[in-house]
């Protein structure tokens, strides 16, 4: 919370003095300042949801809550400001919040670079609902709960610089705080506790030691991409942690994110009547070298393979295979607790099936993960339909089940839940 | 390890910037001057070429402002506004479409993209940009028939529809209009089984496109209804599309119009992510 008010007030502050000395400037000339350019926009929403199978964890309700967004933005003729955030009013979790997803200033100092500073949302890669290279922090815990899919992206305080020339275009994001994902702790969506060996939910929050130093526990990730006659190939480098907690420390009394690096690569571009992908990434955990520690992720190599295409009208298909490979297993299941040592790879296969109907005004759509070698699946069924300009309503589901209550979506089975939205734009 | 990446990176951010002042970055569009495939010259052919021409071709690039309103048969309205920006690869061939929404909100600063090909055997690649997750997604669509943003309008009502993919046939030449029949090569892949343009004989503007189905009854018309000369070309500020069968009907409406800007090459994805001022201001 300091952290975010300390941004604002740099944020506010910097806004300010700029567009005084701006004003006083330029005022006689065309009246162009930040206040006159400003863009007011935002949306107000309800959502509703509730659990389908009684969960001895968590509350029924799975989300209840309003929010109301604003969106503001302006410019000067040497920047772009941009500031968006949430006020929330949660019934789950009996509070009021506020989520600062954007407060960023974009600039070009030179034609061949792009700055961007500030709390921002950042994507790259090729997956879809899959990521491999996209180490920016991810919010688990809305994703499932049933927000909008916008909420997946959790914001970064983060700076990029982007460099482009004929040679390739380099991206390079320095976090200078680690930026954890908003993982899953108990509190909204109860997990497989391997401590327990059991189910646990708001009777067993996960603590974590997270590496929080300024400038010392910071994070870098670098893209370097060009596109070949519209083929898109990049190449990919992160140093940082791993980004929801990936072992125990050695008393097992809180999770810990070990230190991470990835190294890797992708391609994207027509083939056939639709669109591939390729992407790898090699997972190096680097408190864990060569897979001795129990309690630490193993190194993996992750790979993905995707495929798009338009099978009617206003009517698509995605389908997804993705494999984790645990690097060093076999020191892995042996320095495991017995039982408790997961397969060497995790199969995933994904399909997505949109449909718009009436004009585009209503999307039906449909994501299923499932694993093969986990033997768990879980569905997004989801209706978007846009009653005018402004509004819109939703209903859509989280779905998850599985053999075995230790796999990655068989543990929240108990989170099983259907929700509802209304959502007015402005 | 750490100072072994450290070492990578500051080697790539040398090399780029490096070759950053070596070769011009963004340097402006040069339409290359090579003609386009030769079509068989007959009356016929040159009349929808210079048709062609005049609809979607004019100048070397353009910008718009472009106000569409959809009525559905309850009377429902809906709106959508965009800024368009076009580029011209050759004239009557490949171009490069910008398209940032600013209407309705919802949809408010995404970009969608085109790299269209004027050959019809290789599809248009397509993207979208997605502000709020920051996402650049390549969008799979080889179906021009389908709407452009819910609209009356059709893809290939925007951006065109290749003169390769139809036999042309002029019907009747009034005083003022050439009628021009065209019947698709490929019935299969469209739902008309042909159309007919009225191409106005002093500006070879198209002024009028009417489909017909299976049964030869019209059932969707296109007019070009008010027309305005900007900087020497004659442009179309509005036009409406009526769907008889939906009984829906898309009105769309030009403004800010403006020819030969000097517009460098924004079609890539640095500006998917960071949108022009020539789109936002």
């Amino acid at each position: 919370m300091i952290r975010l008010k300390y941004l604002l007030a740099v944020v506010i502050l910097s806004l300010g003095v700029f567009s005084s000395s701006l004003f006083a400037e330029q005022q006689t000339k065309d009246e162009k300042n930040l206040l006159s350019n400003m863009d007011f926009h935002g949306f107000y929403e309800i959502r509703a949801g509730y659990r389908t199978r009684k969960d001895k964890y968590e509350k029924d309700m799975s989300i209840m809550e309003q929010r109301l967004q604003i969106d503001l933005s302006s410019y000067l003729d040497w920047a772009n400001f941009k500031v968006r955030g949430d006020v929330i009013g949660d019934l789950v979790e009996e509070q009021a919040d506020f989520d600062l997803r954007e407060a960023c200033i974009t600039t070009s100092p030179f034609e061949f670079m792009d700055l961007k500073v500030g709390r921002q949302i950042l994507t790259w890669g090729t997956g879809d609902l899959i990521f491999i290279n996209d180490l920016f922090p991810k919010d688990w815990r809305s994703f499932f709960i049933g927000r909008d899919t916008e909420y997946l992206k959790a914001p970064s305080d983060a700076a990029k610089i982007s460099f482009f020339s004929d040679l390739a275009n380099l991206d390079i994001v320095y976090t200078p705080q680690f930026d954890p994902d908003r993982y899953i702790t108990g509190e909204r969506i109860s997990y497989w506790n391997s401590n327990l060996s059991r189910l646990a939910g708001r009777d067993a929050i996960q603590h974590t030691d997270k590496p929080n130093r300024w400038f010392k526990d910071d994070e870098i990730a670098v893209r370097v991409y060009k596109n070949i006659n519209n083929y898109e190939y990049a190449l990919y480098a992160y140093r940082g942690y791993w980004k929801s907690p990936g072992g125990l420390n050695p008393s097992k009394t809180q999770a810990i994110f070990p230190d991470l690096n990835v190294y890797g690569a992708s391609v994207r571009g027509n083939v056939a009547k639709g669109i591939g992908n390729l992407e790898f990434g090699y997972y190096e955990s680097d408190d864990d070298q060569s897979g001795k520690h129990g309690n630490l992720n193993n190194s993996e190599l992750r790979f993905l393979v995707g495929y798009t295409q338009e099978i009617g009208k206003d009517f698509t298909a995605g389908l997804q295979y993705y494999v984790e490979h645990m690097m060093d297993y076999g020191q892995h299941k042996d320095s495991s607790p017995a039982g408790l040592s997961r397969d060497r790879d995790r199969h995933l296969v994904t399909l997505r099936l949109t449909k718009l109907l009436m004009n585009q005004n209503v999307r039906c759509s449909l994501f299923t993960y499932f694993s093969p070698s986990d033997k768990d699946v879980y569905m997004r069924p989801n209706i978007n339909y846009k009653v005018s300009d402004n509004l819109a309503y939703e209903v859509g589901a989280n779905i998850f089940f599985g053999d075995y209550p230790s796999t990655f979506f068989g543990q929240f089975q108990n989170n099983t839940n259907i929700y509802t939205a209304i959502r007015y734009s402005f | 390890m750490r100072t072994i990446f450290f070492l990578t990176i500051s080697v790539c951010v040398s090399a780029i910037v490096f070759a950053a002042n070596d070769a011009n970055t963004t340097k402006p569009l040069e339409t290359p001057k090579e003609e386009q495939k030769p079509f068989k010259i007959d009356d016929v052919d040159t009349i929808v070429n210079k048709a062609n021409l005049m609809a979607y071709y004019q100048g070397k690039n353009g910008r718009a402002k472009v106000s569409m309103k959809i009525t559905d048969k309850k009377g429902q309205v809906r709106e959508r506004e965009f800024i368009i920006l076009r580029h011209d690869v050759n004239d009557g061939g490949d171009q490069k479409y910008y398209v940032y929404f600013l209407k309705p909100t919802d949809v408010r600063k995404m970009v969608y993209m085109v790299h269209k090909h004027a050959d019809p055997k290789k599809d248009d690649d397509r993207w979208l940009y997605m502000p709020s997750l920051d996402l650049v997604k390549r969008i799979a669509a080889s179906d021009k028939r389908t709407s452009f943003v819910g609209s009356d309008f059709l893809y290939e009502d925007v951006s065109g529809r290749s003169l390769l993919e139809d036999t042309h046939t002029l019907v009747e030449t009034t005083d003022t209009l050439y009628i021009v029949k065209n019947v698709p090569k490929n019935p299969d892949l469209v739902e008309f089984s042909y159309f007919t343009v009225s191409i106005d004989r002093k500006t070879m503007m198209p002024m009028k496109m009417e489909y017909y189905d299976k049964n030869n009854k019209a059932y969707r018309a296109i007019e070009s209804v008010k027309l305005e000369k900007i900087q020497d070309f004659t442009t179309v500020v509005k036009s409406v599309v009526s769907d008889l069968k939906t009984q829906s009907k898309t009105e769309m409406e030009f403004s800010d119009v403006k020819y030969d800007i000097e517009l460098e090459d924004i079609f890539t994805e640095r500006y998917l992510r960071r949108p022009p001022q020539e789109a936002v201001r």
